[in-house]
């Protein structure tokens, strides 16, 4: 769901090749395949994109960061460039960090795009609240090409107004190195465990938090009961004293750095940050977790509804949605896409988990009641806000102390006034 | 002198659309509901977040009292070197300022984590690892390096002002180092003091990317709370003015309480 753009700033000061991504694990063979495959670039039907040639349009899409092949590697390709070329079409192509963020720009008006990639529970607090429309599928015929198990998701019962883009799980990355146990043992509560005491990193984002909290406690992770979502923040605020830092991006860092041991994070970065780390070990916790999917919609307000579309339809042609996950790592809805992976990648269990796995022990987020929304807001701030007893300790005595200094240097100074008035 | 006033009219405008109607929308956000209703729901709720409010005061007070310690005899010593020598100092003084700042408290991360550059060398000497990063003196560490040029800068312009002679007049008259520091330089200093700790205190109280970065999430301040209001999981934007509001008031009330200490001429509010 996040990609992270912080890493870029610690270029400087990490080694370089970094950021490379797990791409650079492809073979020079592969590599040169690659190249192949991007000059013969098929789209299905070119006549389709040729609609809009000459009118000069120009269409937003907002969209994740480092979440589209930008062609940056050799041999793949520039997606918003090739739709250009293509379709005459200018891509005015911006980025955001998270959901919330979307949201916030969308609702507070004064911003008009036409293409956003929100996660599943925003897609359907936005439905619910009008902020996107209904696509028209006569206009996106390589929908055909996404799996059945990704059509008609809770989110979008109908399937009306997303064609899914991206999906992947949330689960646990750690350092095999230290940790010595069987990856199938390894479930939430490693994240509670004293043993790894400050090596622990935690989501800074409550609805992930939750997530976590929820299936170790086998609640439902859209669960609104207040009394679960307490007894949660209970689990949450025990987790406090071994949990080294709250992140979110900073977990690519942190954990390729070294600085910690453990902490849950998606699969497709985890992926990207095992390429570069070998010390480096992700499991999908048994107990269940969290499938998210990342899906194309076109906001209310869009100018160009049908160019959009065309975009939407352009994401989802065969070459492009490959040379898309290529890029990214996360794992695709898209049954062509997937065919032209790699045997490798097809059976990696951290990418593509068992079927029966993904339907059991999987959940997809759906929006929560605005009530729900704000108990779990205010449970996660009293949670993080709990003082330390040893804070509290000296707090207040230093403050004692500071304000009769205060005092005392007003009362001096008052005296010294007084004083010289005698003269 | 009449027609000077004109060209204060673009600062002016700026001043009216860019800031005041701004604060008047905080306060009525603050004071509304989403219906557009009166109501003191969302400032009454401020009220559970008093320890946050206690905890981002006493950081931000740390953080002021060591800036101004650090910068004063900083600041006296450049303005008693020589003219050209004062240049470079305070070029060095402004060099940190030159790079983005998001970037400079982010090398702090690397410098203080567990397997950082400052663990790694007292690891050299057998020594540590410390517990450097996520902390509450991370976030104050924060805060003096990135807000210390804001003290410096006006001390500095105040002080380079005291004369030579004034100086020696208080040694001639019998000051020893003491009593000049605390008879002449200080007093005549003290409009620098004020607003180099309004420049500190005002952003290092509502600052949100430093505990975000060096206090590992769990140290949050009252910038984290308001920024979780518009972009956490709920979206609230009339707690976040609420909380907004409560803030500005206890900085307008600190400001106040501060200028009954300098002369009632350079009285900043």
């Amino acid at each position: 769901m996040k990609k992270q753009i912080l890493s870029i700033l610690c270029l400087p000061v990490f080694m370089l090749g970094f950021l490379t991504g797990c791409s650079s694990e492809v073979t020079e063979e592969a590599a040169e395949e690659e190249a192949s495959a991007a000059q013969t670039l098929t789209i299905s039907d070119p006549e389709y994109y040729t609609r809009f040639k000459d009118a000069g349009i120009s269409i937003n899409v907002y969209n994740w960061g480092e979440y589209i092949s930008t062609g940056a590697d050799e041999g793949t390709l520039n997606v918003n460039e090739e739709f250009t070329k293509l379709t005459g079409i200018k891509v005015n192509y911006t980025n955001y960090s998270t959901n919330e963020e979307l949201y916030a720009k969308l609702k507070g008006g004064g911003a008009s795009y036409d293409i956003i990639i929100p996660s599943d529970y925003m897609i359907s607090k936005m439905i619910k609240e009008n902020m996107v429309q209904e696509l028209n599928f006569d206009n996106i015929p390589n929908f055909s090409y996404i799996m059945d198990n990704f059509r008609n998701m809770a989110y979008d019962p109908e399937n009306a107004y997303s064609v899914p883009y991206t999906w992947g799980t949330v689960g646990i990355i750690y350092d095999e190195t230290v940790i010595d146990l069987d990856p199938e043992d390894i479930d939430w509560d490693i994240l509670w465990d004293e043993t790894y005491l400050d090596q622990i990193l935690m989501f800074d984002n409550p609805r992930d938090a939750f997530m976590i909290a929820e299936s170790l406690m086998g609640c439902s992770i859209n669960t609104e009961d207040p009394d679960e979502l307490k007894a949660c923040a209970e689990k949450l605020k025990e987790q406090k004293s071994v949990v080294q830092a709250y992140v979110m991006d900073e977990i690519f860092d942190k954990m390729g750095a070294g600085d910690a041991l453990i902490a849950p994070y998606y699969a497709g970065d985890a992926l990207t940050i095992m390429a570069e780390n070998d010390s480096l070990n992700f499991v999908v916790p048994a107990s269940g977790t969290n499938l998210f999917v990342d899906a194309m919609c076109i906001p209310a307000g869009a100018k160009q509804k049908e160019a959009a579309e065309m975009y939407i339809n352009f994401m989802c042609e065969p070459d492009i949605a490959f040379a898309n996950i290529d890029y990214i790592c996360y794992s695709t809805p898209h049954s062509a896409a997937f065919a032209m992976l790699d045997e490798a990648v097809q059976n990696d269990p951290v990418s593509y988990p068992d079927q029966d796995f993904i339907a059991e022990r999987t959940t997809v987020f759906v929006n929560l009641s605005n009530e729900a929304n704000q108990l779990m807001q205010d449970l996660w701030t009293e949670m993080k806000s709990a003082e330390e007893e040893t804070v509290n300790k000296w707090l207040m005595p230093t403050f004692l102390v500071l304000c009769l200094l205060a005092i005392i240097i007003i009362l001096i100074r008052r005296y010294i006034k007084s004083k010289k008035d005698i003269f | 002198m009449k027609q000077m006033k004109i060209f204060a009219a673009p600062y002016l405008v700026w001043m009216v659309v860019f800031i005041l109607v701004p604060l008047l929308m905080v306060a009525y956000f603050a004071l509304t509901n989403d219906e557009g209703r009166f109501t003191i729901q969302y400032v009454s709720d401020v009220g559970q977040y008093a320890n946050i409010f206690v905890r981002s005061i006493w950081l931000a007070l740390i953080a002021t009292v060591i800036c101004l310690i650090m910068a004063y005899p900083l600041a006296f010593i450049l303005s008693r070197m020589d003219k050209h020598k004062q240049g470079t100092m305070l070029l060095i003084v402004m060099l940190p300022m030159w790079m983005n700042f998001l970037l400079r408290t982010y090398a702090w991360m690397t410098l203080l984590g567990n397997n950082g550059i400052i663990n790694y060398l007292f690891g050299l000497v057998g020594l540590g690892p410390f517990k450097l990063i996520n902390t509450s003196g991370a976030v104050v560490l924060g805060m003096v390096y990135n807000y210390l040029p804001f003290m410096i800068l006006p001390l500095y312009s105040v002080m380079v002002k005291i004369d030579k002679s004034v100086l020696e007049a208080a040694t001639d008259l019998g000051c020893n180092f003491w009593n000049t520091l605390f008879r002449v330089i200080i007093p005549l200093s003290v409009p620098g003091i004020t607003s180099g700790i309004t420049m500190v205190f005002v952003p290092a109280i509502s600052t949100f990317i430093i505990s975000r970065m060096l206090g590992g999430g769990s140290n949050l301040l009252i910038g984290d709370l308001i920024e979780m209001q518009f972009l956490g999981n709920a979206y609230n934007p009339h707690l976040g003015a609420a909380i907004s509001l409560v803030l500005m008031v206890i900085i307008l009330l600190i400001m106040t309480v501060m200028n009954q200490f300098s002369p009632d001429d350079q009285v900043l509010i």
